[in-house]
């Protein structure tokens, strides 16, 4: 495969198009709003940005070390796996609505399931 | 090989280097964070060229527009005159030619400048008394059109800057004004686009401002004014934007007063709940909120969550200046 799964799925563009779809359901969702509830609105763009971006493969330089550093107060304020699994569905239901093909989908799925045991502290 | 220029010194941006590498090689600092464009850390302006498009990325259109981009994803393509975050603001002298209260705490101050040009409508400057105490306040007119800029200075509690303003800062005197600053303000692109205006207290000087520019260039869509006070007597500039709203049909504007009985003719509430109950669905829609923090931030989230995109949401918000009175 000679291009990324970032550069196949729209790049940059994607993944604005995508936080904004995103982050309206993740507030909107109970199970985990609170985690996501900061008032610098600004900033929680940018992660969710910086989200998309590692999701698709993009350029980053995250280690897993800095996973569990970024998520280690959520952690602490009660963060599990079925938090992980509702930020999971509103990936895939996000990346549905923006009609990415489904094997694309399921290659950025499993990027984020890969941070799983990083992001919880595991 | 490109020449960078910052205030006085120049360096050569390397072939294949970023304007971020060419930075960190000659220890120029300046903050920065993913190196990919994403985290947005390292935005840095220039003050001559347009900016490669690539470099500019998905920053705030406003911002783009007055010349911002990201340092980590720019390969000049031209010599570029640059300003960095860390860089000083520059100052130059203007002359006060009006002074006068707009309501019982509110002063009207209209100061004459010479490079009116470079200031848009809704920015904020800094002003600065000559002892060096300075304050932040947003321009509440449209600047070319007059050669000057106007601001609405509420006098606050123990405000050492206000006070001043308010006692002894008269006609004629000579003041010193930044540049301009900030990234809420009215650009003339799909005019037919409605537009959402909600501003607590002197929140309406950026907010008059920008409704002033979007109807000098004509601006089709519906535009919706929702100005709060506390009290009545808070509010001001109340008959001028009510004739406004008779000269421009597409125009309406709603005065709002939260504490005890409304007036006739004014709503009973806080500005941004009214301005959110008469709209249920904000999507496509431009959205201005300036005024008292917590204001501002709740109203930027619920506007996101009526279905404003979030490149769509322009935010001035008020802090107070948090330096002491000194003790005497």
């Amino acid at each position: 495969m000679s291009n990324s799964l970032y550069e196949r799925i729209g790049g940059e563009a994607a993944v604005n198009a995508a936080v904004d779809l995103f982050y309206r359901k993740v507030l909107n969702d109970h199970r985990i709003n609170r985690f996501f509830d900061s008032t610098d609105m600004d900033a929680q763009i940018a992660k969710q940005k910086a989200f998309f971006t590692y999701a698709f493969g993009g350029p980053n330089n995250y280690t897993g070390k800095d996973m569990r550093g970024a998520h280690a107060h959520l952690v602490e304020m009660g963060l599990d796996g079925s938090h992980f699994d509702a930020v999971m569905e509103h990936l895939g239901a996000t990346l549905h609505e923006l009609s990415v093909p489904e094997d694309l989908i399921a290659e950025a799925a499993a990027i984020a399931l890969g941070a799983r045991s990083d992001v919880l502290g595991l | 090989m490109f020449d960078l220029t910052i205030e006085n010194s120049r360096l050569t941006c390397r072939p294949g280097e970023t304007v971020l590498d060419a930075l960190l090689r000659e220890n120029i600092n300046i903050p920065y964070g993913c190196k990919a464009g994403v985290c947005q850390s390292c935005v840095v302006q220039s003050l001559d060229i347009k900016p490669p498009e690539k470099a500019q990325g998905d920053l705030k259109d406003t911002l783009k527009s007055s010349g911002h981009f990201l340092a980590c994803q720019c390969h000049p393509e031209q010599p570029m005159t640059l300003k960095l975050p860390n860089q000083a603001v520059r100052f130059s002298d203007g002359i006060v030619v009006v002074s006068e209260p707009l309501n019982r705490n509110t002063h009207l101050l209209i100061i004459q400048i010479n490079d009116a040009d470079r200031y848009k409508a809704g920015q904020f400057v800094n002003l600065q008394r000559s002892d060096g105490l300075t304050r932040s306040y947003s321009i509440a007119n449209i600047p070319h059109a007059s050669g000057t800029l106007e601001f609405h200075i509420r006098r606050l509690q123990e405000g050492r800057f206000s006070a001043w303003v308010h006692d002894e800062l008269k006609v004629g005197h000579s003041i010193p004004v930044s540049e301009p600053q900030g990234k809420c303000f009215y650009l003339p692109d799909r005019r037919e686009q409605g537009i959402l205006l909600i501003g607590t207290g002197t929140g309406l000087a950026p907010l008059a401002g920008i409704l002033a520019d979007a109807l000098s260039h004509g601006h089709s869509g519906p535009i919706r004014l929702f100005h709060g006070s506390r009290d009545h007597d808070d509010l001001y500039r109340i008959n001028e934007m009510r004739e406004l709203a008779e000269q421009h049909p597409n125009f309406s504007y709603t005065p709002c007063v939260s504490s005890g009985d409304a007036p006739k003719g004014f709503i009973q509430g806080r500005a941004n709940e009214a301005a959110l109950s008469a709209h249920t669905d904000l999507t496509s829609w431009r959205v201005f909120l300036c005024g008292h923090p917590d204001m501002v931030r709740t109203t930027q989230k619920q506007a996101y969550l009526k279905g404003a995109k979030l490149a769509d949401i322009y935010c001035d918000a008020f802090v107070v200046s948090a330096d002491p009175t000194p003790q005497s």
